[in-house]
């Protein structure tokens, strides 16, 4: 999650779930919280109780809507423009928490002369290439701060980095500065101008939100925020699945910067993520341009080539990331042992290289030209689940093989069998060469291992019974798969087979099935010395001399003392003070920590800004911090702990800098190197958006935003009336995202058996759409039909002029069931074009255009793109839409 | 309230006893019912944590000589203190749904049905594919000469629902073999 690392130094969730109860005032934004983190909300609900303000700003009004004080219909993927109205309201109003902005944010620092703002450049910022569609970042760096070295700033595509790596070698020490915050090149004034056409006008038409109605949330935010109160955010992929995601998440981590609710009780950003583990695969990444601990994956530039070369464009002089050097280090320990030495660099040289965009669409397209043997599937169900589901489909059967490994049979595996495109006749099973392996899964009580929640929070699970038949966990099947690898290439002479006859992979075996040990895979992420074989504590006794071995550097200290730390189960005193914490159930990183950044949770002195909101303090006695959660600072920092000029490394934080994964100790308001489209989040619209630009209106959607101009994929043109509603898809309870492990349940299908779509009754009556009937929702991809709910939990917008009408969509089903109590309906993700964030490409589903009408579908849900003339590219006939919003195209080589 | 302890108290009684316990003494239960015990008293215990979202809820799950007979609530946990959404109160159907696959289905290229495979010869059919992918796609530099060795022949896709020790020996294996189009649901 780049928005909140670029923001405040770590991708991730800063607080607990059981921290909503210690808020005065929760904003859902961008999330169904209740109705897909039910339990988790229960705390959000105690904090009601207990008088707290919830409000929920959402397109659609939801169960998350019904128990708020205020829901706030939105326009879906307007939300910049509401959150950059919140940031000029706070600023103008003389609202922000000043102590807390001039010390810990990067406000008062100076931004260099020849940065221009899109108020200067109608959307644009200075550096911006029309050619490539993307930055020279050179600009918007600090006064007095080098352009980054080797590093060019086009070629980094990290997706959920901490940071990114272009502050290269430099500390911010020296950035001048000034504390009053009146220089007009202070960022709070760049902010400032920035946002000075954010008006609730400007809101309300953007929007579609009554100028009141947004005063009175400003106003709620407000009162909640400060010395004694605090607000916490929550989103969810309401926000991420954007091809603004990530400057979503910055503008609200600027409005909870200056409101001063960072690092502090029953404040925060919670990102509420979607699946049992997601933290953890991120952590540990299932992903392409991360090593575990996110490290970047290196790349085919110079700067990669060598161990040294990585690391001098990946660490930095000051803050944490000084430490960069024994992590990557430590991981090749930890993958290559012995044979990883000094001389060999410990075997980098040897890691595979990107060169551009290796991302799961673009995978996708590959496969579909047919450049992809074969791919592994577990766990997941991307005939269903991923956007544009059609064309995830027809590449399936363009692979020579396919392993798919589930609890059950579904789309992604029997694509051949049972889909639309084969009941169109499109396909035919005979044609397809696809050779498929679809194997039985062990569930999560059947096997040993742990997730990561949403809250950063490792939990340990024991085995409980045996999987049935042939039925394995993945840990097994990827054990048993690489066995066989490493005996393959066990008497190789290549270099290039070095990494794998070094690969480390002596995990103990046990039972029947001879099971690798989990516990043994565990205490390799945690790490160990290697001089005395012990456990590593923590991340602090990793050393850069090849001593020392960790298998992700986040996680160590989960295995301190030869203790399974996530399997710990003491709830503590819920009801002491600052109770709520539970340090000892399951383990949190970084270090057991639950608060992120909780330094802030002081002043700068070191003592806590009220009694009510106490968290961390430094202790003068025992000249320690100290509180009721582990401090996210280095203990035994003075508060009034000023660096020498040519500090670097931690010494080069001040005491009163609380966030030490940045190269300044500050939050950052403006990001001077972070993502790639913006260093202040600007409104763009969506890519198909019905609507034009209203604040930068020569620009229409994100500059930067990622789109594929192919034929199976094409897009609604600006001006195409065909398609004038907008469509934003949402969760519910009873169901789990592509389906596989909920619509197969009895108890789960019957209570919610069948897709629908909600609308307003002013366009139901348009339509001729009635409550209970079918309707169909098209899009040029495809069309779906669905129950109709004809209902006021959707709203037509009113926009200035304009009255916009939206569709709300669950998008749980597929085509396919395992059993008659399963159930079956149109897949929505059938309808969505493939796009992407630029920093992450996360998919745009939260925001499409589309049109309805009552009914039943003609034919099969994408049969329009059958035919589709692969030598026309659909978008060519629109060089209005394509020059107003200048894409990059990735390719494998072409970002490189 | 810190941990609810009669409702813990109250697990762990046999049905007559919580019968008796609200005060209706022995008159209240026949021979059966005297008889008759709580599904889930004196099972085997086992804490795991629930499959489905990102709240993390705790689980307690019960089994009678191997075999599962309920999933509940933890009441210990501190985030879901014994409570669970449908969809964690469903996780025994996740485990023993209608439709629970246990043995290999294979499709051969062209084929219209499936057939068996064995588990041990569908393992080495797969480390073969796996290692021709790799060798038939090998760059050992890209077309500007730069040193990337890597294979982009064969792709991996999944790792949200997975335990964190998967993706690690996921990510290690296919990294050392060269292969970078790695990918979860984080993007999805
Ligand atoms: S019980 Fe419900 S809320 Fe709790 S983890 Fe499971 S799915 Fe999430």
């Amino acid at each position: 999650m780049p928005g909140l690392g670029t923001s405040f130094g770590r991708g991730a969730a800063t607080n607990y779930q059981q921290d909503f109860q210690n808020a005065d005032c929760i904003w859902i934004q961008g999330s169904g919280l209740m109705e897909a983190h039910p339990v988790g909300s229960r705390w959000a609900m105690k904090a009601r109780e207990r008088g707290a303000k919830l409000i929920h700003v959402d397109p659609h009004f939801s169960r998350t809507s019904a128990v708020s004080d205020m829901h706030v219909p939105i326009r879906a993927g307007s939300d910049i423009a509401f959150l950059g109205g919140l940031i000029r309201h706070i600023i103008e109003t003389k609202s922000y928490f000043e102590e807390y902005v001039v010390n810990y944010t990067n406000a008062p620092h100076l931004v260099r002369e020849d940065f221009q703002d899109t108020e200067d450049l109608e959307g644009l910022f200075s550096g911006f290439d029309p050619e490539k569609g993307t930055y020279d970042r050179t600009t918007w760096l600090f006064e007095g701060m080098e352009p980054p070295g080797k590093t060019s700033s086009a070629e980094v595509q990290s997706t959920q980095a901490f940071t990114d790596r272009t502050q290269a070698g430099e500390t911010l020490q020296q950035v001048p500065n000034d504390p009053t915050l009146q220089h007009p090149r202070c960022v709070f004034q760049v902010l400032r101008r920035h946002y000075s056409r954010y008006t609730p006008e400007m809101v309300s038409k953007v929007c579609g939100i009554p100028e009141d109605q947004f005063l009175k949330v400003a106003e709620t935010l407000i009162a909640n925020s400060g010395r004694e109160r605090t607000t916490m955010l929550a989103y969810a992929v309401g926000w991420t699945q954007h091809t603004a995601g990530v400057q979503m998440i910055r503008a609200g981590s600027i409005v909870q910067l200056l409101l001063g609710n960072i690092g502090r009780p029953g404040g925060g950003i919670m990102a509420m993520r979607g699946h049992a583990s997601i933290q953890g695969s991120s952590d540990i990444p299932t992903l392409y341009d991360l090593l575990p601990g996110y490290l970047p994956m290196p790349r085919a530039t110079e700067d990669d080539q060598t161990l040294a070369d990585y690391v001098e464009a990946g660490g930095k002089k000051s803050g944490w990331w000084s430490h960069f050097d024994e992590y990557i280090i430590s991981l090749l320990k930890a993958w290559f042992g012995e044979a990883a030495t000094p001389e060999n660099d410990y075997g980098f040289g040897h890691l595979p290289k990107l060169t551009g965009n290796h991302s799961h669409y673009v995978t996708t397209l590959r496969a579909l030209d047919g450049g992809l043997d074969g791919m592994f599937v577990m766990g997941q169900n991307p005939a269903v689940g991923s956007q544009h589901a059609g064309l995830q489909r027809r590449a399936l059967a363009q692979m020579k093989w396919l392993v798919v490994r589930d609890l059950a049979d579904l789309e992604t595996a029997s694509f051949w069998k049972d889909s639309p495109e084969i009941r169109s006749g499109e396909m035919k099973p005979e044609d397809i060469q696809t050779e498929v392996f679809l194997m039985p899964a062990a569930g999560h009580v059947e096997k040993e291992g742990h997730f990561t929640n949403t809250q950063r929070l490792l939990q340990w699970r024991d085995k409980a019974l045996d999987p049935p038949g042939d039925a394995r966990s993945e840990l097994h099947f990827v054990y048993h798969i690489g066995k066989r690898i490493k005996a393959h290439y066990a008497d190789s002479t290549r270099e290039r087979d070095w990494p794998i006859r070094h690969l480390t992979w002596g995990y103990r075996e046990h039972g029947v099935h001879d099971e690798p040990s989990a516990e043994d895979v565990l205490r390799e992420i945690n790490g160990y010395d290697l001089t005395t074989g012990k456990l590593l504590n923590g991340f602090g006794e990793m050393r850069n001399d090849g001593t020392t071995s960790c298998g992700c550097w986040i996680y160590s200290g989960c295995f301190a003392d030869n203790v399974n730390q996530p399997r710990r189960r003491d709830p503590g005193d819920l009801n002491a003070p600052g109770g709520s914490v539970s340090p000892e159930w399951g383990w949190a990183w970084p270090a057991n920590r639950r608060v992120l950044y909780n330094r802030a949770s002081a002043d700068p002195s070191g003592k806590p800004w009220s009694e009510r909101k106490k968290l961390v303090w430094w202790d003068e006695e025992k000249e320690q911090w100290a509180g009721y959660d582990v401090p996210d600072f280095p203990p035994g920092k003075r508060p009034d702990y000023k660096p020498h000029p040519e500090a670097e490394g931690m010494e080069a934080i001040p005491g009163s800098a609380p966030f030490m994964m940045m190269p300044d100790g500050r939050g950052a308001l403006f990001s001077p190197s972070g993502p790639l489209d913006a260093p202040i989040p600007t409104h763009y619209e969506p890519l198909e958006s019905p609507v034009p630009n209203e604040l930068y209106p020569k620009l229409g959607a994100n500059p930067l935003g990622i789109t594929w101009m192919r034929p199976e994929n094409p897009l609604v043109a600006e001006g195409d009336d065909h398609y004038p509603l907008v469509a934003s898809t949402f969760r519910l309870t009873e169901h789990h995202t592509a389906g596989p492990m909920s619509r197969n349940l009895p108890w789960l299908a019957e209570l919610q058996p069948e897709m629908f779509a909600e609308i307003d009754p002013v366009l139901a009556r348009e339509r001729g759409i009635k409550d209970g009937e079918w309707m169909v929702i098209e899009t040029p991809r495809a069309e779906i039909e669905a129950r109709a709910k004809v209902t006021n939990r959707v709203q037509p917008l009113r926009m200035g002029e304009r009255i916009i009408h939206q569709v709300c969509l669950p998008w749980h089903w597929g085509t396919f069931k395992t059993n008659p109590q399963g159930v079956t309906g149109d897949t929505v993700n059938d309808l969505i074009a493939i796009s992407g964030d630029p920093n992450t490409t996360i998919h745009e589903s939260k925001a499409f255009r589309c049109n309805v009408r009552a009914g039943r579908r003609a034919g099969e849900t994408t049969v329009r793109l059958a035919d589709v003339d692969t030598d026309q590219d659909p978008n060519d006939d629109q060089p209005d839409f394509a020059s107003k919003t200048p894409h990059s195209v990735l390719g494998d080589e072409e970002q490189a | 309230m810190s941990r609810p302890k009669p409702f813990k108290r109250l697990r762990e009684l046999p049905v007559v006893g919580r019968a008796m316990d609200w005060g209706l003494g022995p008159a209240a239960a026949s021979d059966n019912t005297l008889k008759a015990g709580s599904r889930i008293a004196g099972l085997k215990v086992t804490e795991s944590v629930c499959p489905y979202c990102a709240v993390g809820c705790g689980q307690l799950v019960y089994t009678r000589d191997g075999e599962l007979v309920d999933i509940e609530g933890n009441p210990n946990s501190p985030i879901n203190q014994g409570t669970l959404c449908p969809k964690g109160s469903a996780s025994r159907q996740l485990i023993q749904q209608p439709g629970r696959l246990t043995k290999i289905r294979y499709r051969r290229p062209g084929g219209t049905e499936w057939e068996d495979l064995d588990l041990e010869t569908a393992m080495d059919m797969i480390a073969e594919r796996v290692i021709a992918a790799r060798e038939n796609h090998w760059q050992e530099h890209d077309e500007r000469g730069r040193r990337v060795n890597r294979t982009l022949g064969f792709a991996h896709l999944g790792g949200a629902t997975l335990d964190n020790e998967e993706n690690y020996l996921i990510k290690k294996l296919f990294t050392a073999m060269g292969a970078l189009q790695i990918e979860n649901q984080a993007r999805i």
